[in-house]
């Protein structure tokens, strides 16, 4: 009965005539697609060496060095809430990452010279727990305080920055920027397993790959994903349907913390020379890519998909608009201006009119 | 002879900060029967579910389910151990779909934590079709209307297989068939054994559903009786503690000339295709129709709330355009909205600036500074004149009484000085005794020469204070009728004119 329902109104929907209307509501709920289409076309044009494969392995490069963040970000943002204390809690973890992968040849270099350099997945293990840490603690002042997550995570955000002014100063690095990584650290991270088109791929975008994977499982297979949205959708209903709303809470905030681990752990190796400023400002990409993406605020909504989606449309347009000579000075009005368009394009499936 | 009681609530108290919401309530159900729970607003009967639902714990008391002494600690806990509950307040993940939130809480496993949408998919089609509920398990909540959206929850609350079900005010948002439905699901728990509580304001449905009712009020036991010895007068008397001889107040309104002409008003996104009519001074002019027919959009158009589509609008003979509240306000329009919670009240805030919140342009002292004085001054006056209860101004309205919250709306429009008051549902959720105030209030300003057109889902309350009732079916107004000569039969039968 209820599968007839259904081919009927399919076929409802096709028979619908091609108005106007119509036409300009597709445009309009696929604008932010066309609109990227358009502007790779116009920079393949005006610079060919942006469809070339160095360049599109750059962007997928870049987008895989951001997405996890993202990811994480997503579920706060399901929630109804955010999570400001994001790029802080790369900065620590790509800190100690760094800080424990470091080159024991150069001992003179080593922050704690007498720790040697310890197995990759022990760190891995540990950047993801510390992340997650952060994630239960923001998530119990959430969950037990009612607070606001704006509220909460600004104050984890200044709280962080403080252990990690603290933490570079230990040991013998006084201050300076933890570099002298170990070549197992940048091989296992930046290092490649096969490449397309002469340009090698760097192995963190199979991390990506398989984080997103895991990511959408976790968002669509499993009973925390769908309590993640109901919560997010009505936490009383969620409540009275006897959901374990504390639990749930801390537990997308952990989720959420253990993705910014496993990027610091990323970004320790990528970036090679790692300060208390690593990480600065990660949580507004990663809230932008997500609101860009189609996460809504209003809670209960968002795709994996569109998160991708997101993180891939501010790097292409960021490195397109670099390629074609736009100044750096006027990307961020454009990228502002994304994100206006995009949100309110967004509102406008959820928006009654009356 | 009765059979062992299902469930047992001995002198349940509850206490909140400086309140006494339950003071030794008790109530016994027994298996396969109603039990209907009926009382004023703020009588306690939702507290005492809540405190049998785990929701708030209670101060004393024992409850015994089927022999065995039980204190729920959550929801969680009451669910798992056969008491369900269909709440009053629609509490859906709207954002998501009909088995998503069917089975939210308990989700069918696969490998431990896996949802299995197929194993979900088949149960939701099992049990609408045991109930016979006509809706797509895999809608999105919010694309539904609300009467299904009440059937989803009314299946959700069954498929626990819970011995207990609590329906709280399970029929305010559905239709006639609709209710006729829900009592035959009913009717189908009595006979596998569940003990039914029924929460409700309707009487004619409580004397017709229920075996046993028991009366509440100001958060004590009054009195549990046989449904089949019971009258309507008899449950009012008991449920207001005294005798309540006049439901309506006397009719002494006297229509005068037509000020507000409307031809052929049509909403642009809404469901109002058709509707024309006339208001006079003085008069008080009621909409019936069921959920849906276009009855608020009537209002709603008129007073710029909803974009009009066409249609004119004619005060005094002079056409205006009312394309925002804010044009109709100054063309003299005032609207109470349906939902007054989620559009009437300010709830965190106080008497006061929920009062003079639509005319604070009069209170400007010298152009920018609001006068507090004046204020406090208009504000005294609609506590006095719409018999407001309250402790003070300055009390958060949300705290206040339904029908105390209704009074201090009106007020807030009667500052403006309206000439066309258009209420939607004005006594919807409101307790027996602050009904019979609210219709001397309606009265009162059809006597003082304002225009009153009024929407009611409630047939008596029509009949009772209208002078002329416009009947809307399916967006079109399919007929006019003489409150004074006519009957409830003739206004359903318009109401299905065009359904």
């Amino acid at each position: 009965m209820n599968q007839e329902t259904n081919v009927q109104e399919k076929e409802a929907r096709v028979r619908q005539p091609w108005t106007a209307q119509r036409v300009g509501d597709i445009l309009l709920n696929n604008a932010l697609l066309i609109i990227m289409a358009i502007a790779v076309v116009y920079i393949a044009i005006k610079n060919p060496n942006f469809i070339k494969p160095a360049s599109l392995i750059n962007i997928l490069s870049q987008t895989a060095a951001y997405l996890p963040a993202a990811l994480g970000i997503g579920g706060c943002i399901v929630l109804t809430g955010t999570d400001l204390s994001a790029g802080r809690a790369v900065g620590i973890t790509a800190c100690i990452s760094a800080s424990l992968l470091q080159n024991a040849a150069n001992m003179a270099n080593k922050m704690w010279p007498q720790i040697g350099t310890l197995p990759i997945p022990v760190v891995i293990v540990l950047a993801m727990l510390i992340g997650a840490a952060i994630g239960c603690f923001n998530g119990f002042f959430v969950a037990k305080f009612k607070l606001h997550p704006f509220i909460v995570t600004l104050g984890t955000q200044l709280i962080l920055y403080t252990v990690l002014l603290l933490y570079v100063q230990q040991g013998n690095n006084k201050g300076m920027a933890i570099s002298n990584l170990d070549p197992s650290y940048t091989g296992f991270v930046k290092g490649s397993l096969f490449s397309i088109g002469g340009t090698p791929i760097p192995n963190y975008v199979l991390f990506a790959i398989v984080l997103t994977a895991v990511m959408w499982f976790v968002w669509n297979k499993t009973t925390f994903g769908k309590n993640m949205f109901a919560l997010g959708s009505n936490e009383e209903a969620a409540r009275v349907s006897g959901v374990n709303v504390f639990g749930v809470t801390v537990g997308v905030f952990a989720l959420a913390g253990a993705m910014y681990g496993f990027t610091g752990f990323i970004e320790g190796a990528r970036i090679g020379s790692n300060t208390a400023n690593t990480g600065l400002n990660y949580e507004l990409d990663a809230i932008a890519a997500c609101v860009i993406g189609g996460v809504s605020f209003v809670g209960g909504i968002g795709k994996i998909r569109g998160i991708v989606i997101g993180v891939v449309m501010l790097r292409l347009i960021f490195v397109g608009l670099t390629m074609v000579g736009v100044p750096q000075d006027l990307q961020y009005l454009i990228k502002g201006a994304i994100i206006l368009f995009a949100c309110a394009l967004d509102m406008r499936k959820y928006l009654v009119k009356k | 002879m009765e059979q062992p009681a299902l469930l047992e609530m001995r002198n349940i108290t509850k206490e909140f900060p400086g309140v006494k919401a339950l003071d030794g309530v008790s109530l016994t159900v027994r298996p396969g029967t109603v039990h209907a729970l009926m009382g004023e607003n703020g009588a306690g009967k939702s507290t005492l579910m809540k405190c049998l639902f785990g929701i708030y714990a209670k101060n004393a008391g024992t409850i015994v389910l089927d022999g065995k002494e039980v204190d729920f600690k959550s929801s969680k806990e009451a669910l798992e151990n056969g008491v369900a509950m269909v709440h009053q307040e629609l509490n859906q993940a709207l954002t998501r779909s009909v088995m998503d939130n069917l089975w939210l809480g308990r989700y069918p496993k696969v490998a431990g934590l896996m949802v299995s949408e197929s194993v979900m998919r088949k149960r939701t089609r099992e049990i609408f079709e045991e109930l016979d509920v006509h809706v797509d398990p895999k809608a999105i909540m919010s694309t539904l209307p609300v009467s299904q959206r009440q059937m989803v929850e009314i299946a959700k609350a069954v498929s626990y297989n819970a011995k207990i079900i609590v329906f709280d005010e399970p029929t305010s948002s559905l239709t006639e068939a609709e209710v006729e439905h829900l009592f035959r699901i009913i009717n189908m728990l009595k006979e596998r054994g569940c003990g039914i509580i029924y929460i409700s304001h309707k009487m004619d449905e409580i004397l017709r559903i229920s075996d046993e009712v028991t009366i509440m009020r100001d958060g004590q036991w009054v009195a549990t009786r046989h449904a089949k010895d019971l009258t309507m007068e008899e449950i009012i008397k008991l449920m207001v503690g005294r005798e309540l001889t006049n439901r309506f107040p006397p009719k002494d309104n006297k229509p005068g000339e037509v000020i507000l002409e409307v031809e052929h008003l049509a909403g642009k996104y809404t469901r109002l295709k058709d509707a024309s009519f006339q208001l006079r001074k003085g008069e008080v002019l009621g909409i019936a129709g069921l959920d849906g027919s276009g009855r608020t959009e009537v209002l709603e158009n008129l007073f710029g709330a909803m974009t009009k589509e066409s249609g004119t609008i004619r005060l005094h003979g002079k056409e205006i355009k009312n394309k925002t509240p804010r044009e109709a306000i100054k063309n003299g329009f005032a609207l109470l909205t349906e939902e007054r919670r989620a559009t009437g009240i300010f709830g965190i805030r106080d008497i006061k600036e929920n009062t003079v919140i639509s005319n604070l342009k009069s209170y400007l002292a010298g152009g920018f500074c609001l006068s507090d004085k004046k204020m406090k001054e208009d504000t005294d006056w609609a506590i006095q004149a719409m018999h407001i209860k309250t402790p003070s101004q300055s009390t958060q309205i949300r705290s206040l009484s339904g029908g105390n919250q209704q009074k201090v709306i009106i007020g807030r429009w009667l500052l403006t000085k309206p000439e066309v008051l258009l209420l939607d549902e004005p006594t919807r959720g409101i307790d027996v005794g602050a009904k019979y105030e609210i219709y001397q209030l309606i009265l009162d300003l059809a006597k003082e020469g304002k225009g009153v057109i009024m929407v009611s889902s409630e047939m008596p309350e029509l009949l009772g204070i209208c002078d002329r009732i416009l009947v809307m079916s399916g967006g079109v107004l399919a007929g006019e009728v003489d409150a004074r000569n006519t009957s409830q039969e003739e206004i359903l039968t318009l109401a299905a004119k065009y359904v």
